[in-house]
């Protein structure tokens, strides 16, 4: 059986996006304020604000430019401004997005100061607005995307229905040949061994728990005691009695599919095509961010209470199976499973409503996050700077 | 009869609760994975939610759920009863 198609854009390079933008990104936080201002003056263009990029060093430093080049080299970004206060790390992330072939131009602050390096990026960020204006969206298999995944705000509801839910989305895209990325390396405590199973290979096995284990060693040495208080007063309340209860419950994510590697945070998989895990924290805006860089088009997020949460450049699918959410939160939710709950339909008919849901915002219908504004836009940081 | 619980997979020994269950009455469950279902009296009362027993587990022995351990019976569970931290302990610690 074919594929379902929907209507996308494909870059030179092949990769294909869902949407259209032009991103002006800022290197740093001191370049806020022109990549703000160029963005007020091009209607159609994006600044991606964010608090980080001086003094950062070492393995924090890699992970800032990958994930500030990822980003940028996103197929939903047509083109892209960069501006940075000097030019040799500005430099860096053009270059690095240059790769993908599209249009991307960096503007330094030092010697010209914000109001000239507005001016100029201004001028780059129209021409860019323009071109992309004219970008037509084409069928595309579905098995071409890029998607990622992840719960939020979770309650008995997520792993009774919304999570098993996208779990039956996943194995379809799976099956599809498409590439699905999912995470939240600390919420999986309990369920690990589980996702160990799932790992295509014993080396893989291996990998991930090493993993793991060092995100929960990371943890503990910040004398935190989140695991200890797992699962929280209000799951038990909710129900849920022990922590590998509440990992399994996050894991009906992935449904049955094999996981085929390991993912350094904001790392884009080596190849198209399966499942992959990447090492993520479980703040929902951090983890999405990541995911975006590395080349997710779409997100799925299952929630129970209500997390809100959008990213600048990719749409994020909210899919909720409480029924006094969709109710009290209903702006947020793109995806009603609550009917599950009453059995007015099964995993697969829930499955199927995600599947089409991902097809319609694949092709341009605008996520509730996105007609809300939410662009939570939040880089990983490792450690403290210089 | 209605459905007052639902089962994830039928590996499971534990059923959640989609309604306030009673002491004493008789409940449906719902075997998601396979579409079938299964018949248990309540053997206390359990919140919306929260866990019901499809058979009896003695101490020591593991609870299923998701078709995983979730953990061990710390006391013998009869059918029907409340799965909960009171009869139900993690692997881990």
């Amino acid at each position: 059986m074919a594929n379902p198609t929907f209507l996308g854009y494909r870059r030179s390079n092949g990769a294909v996006a869902t949407r259209n933008h032009v991103a002006i990104l800022p290197l740093d936080d001191l370049s806020n304020a022109a990549a703000e201002g160029v963005a007020a003056l091009i209607p159609g263009t994006m600044a991606l604000s964010h608090p980080y990029g001086r003094l950062q060093f070492g393995a924090d430093l890699e992970l800032h430019f990958r994930t500030l080049i990822g980003t940028g080299a996103n197929p939903n970004v047509a083109a892209c401004v960069v501006i940075g206060i000097e030019p040799v790390w500005t430099k860096r992330v053009v270059d690095g997005i240059a790769q993908t072939g599209k249009p991307v131009a960096g503007f330094a602050i030092e010697g010209h100061g914000d109001i000239d390096t507005i001016a100029r990026a201004a001028w780059q960020a129209k021409e860019y607005v323009q071109w992309a204006s004219e970008a037509q969206r084409e069928p595309i298999d579905l098995g071409e995307i890029v998607v990622s995944t992840k719960c939020g705000e979770s309650d008995t509801t997520s792993g009774l229905a919304s999570n098993p839910s996208v779990g039956k989305a996943v194995e379809r895209l799976v099956a599809m040949g498409a590439t699905v990325m999912f995470g939240e390396t600390s919420e999986i405590t309990g369920g690990e061994e589980i996702v160990a199973e799932h790992m295509a290979t014993p080396e893989l096995s291996a990998k991930f728990l090493e993993v793991q284990r060092a995100y929960v060693k990371f943890i503990e040495e910040q004398d935190a005691d989140l695991f200890g208080s797992q699962p929280t007063q209000g799951n038990i309340a909710g129900g849920l009695t022990t922590i590998e209860e509440k990992a399994l419950g996050n894991l009906q994510k992935i449904g049955k599919a094999k996981v085929d590697g390991v993912l350094e945070p904001a790392e884009a998989p080596p190849r198209h095509g399966g499942l992959w895990f990447m090492d993520t924290s479980s703040a929902a805006a951090e983890a999405v961010t990541l995911w975006a860089a590395a080349g997710s088009v779409l997100h799925m997020f299952a929630t129970g209470q209500g997390n809100i949460i959008g990213n600048p450049i990719i749409p994020v699918i909210k899919i909720c199976a409480n029924p006094k959410t969709v109710k009290s939160m209903a702006e947020h939710v793109d995806v009603d499973a609550s009917g599950l709950l009453r059995r007015e339909f099964d995993l697969n008919e829930a499955g199927e409503k995600i599947m089409q849901m991902v097809l319609r915002t694949a092709s341009g219908r605008m996520a509730a996050a996105e007609t809300l504004r939410h662009r939570e836009f939040v880089l990983t940081k490792l450690y403290r700077s210089a | 009869m209605t459905y007052g619980f639902f089962v994830h997979h039928d590996a499971d020994n534990v059923g959640v609760a989609v309604v306030d269950i009673e002491k004493g009455q008789a409940y449906k469950g719902w075997l998601m994975e396979t579409d079938g279902s299964v018949e248990v009296v309540a053997a206390g009362n359990i919140p919306l939610g929260h866990k019901i027993a499809l058979a009896p587990v003695a101490t020591g022995e593991k609870v299923i759920k998701y078709g995983y351990p979730i953990g061990k019976a710390v006391q013998p569970i009869a059918k029907g009863e409340h799965v909960h931290s009171h009869n139900l302990k993690s692997l881990r610690w």
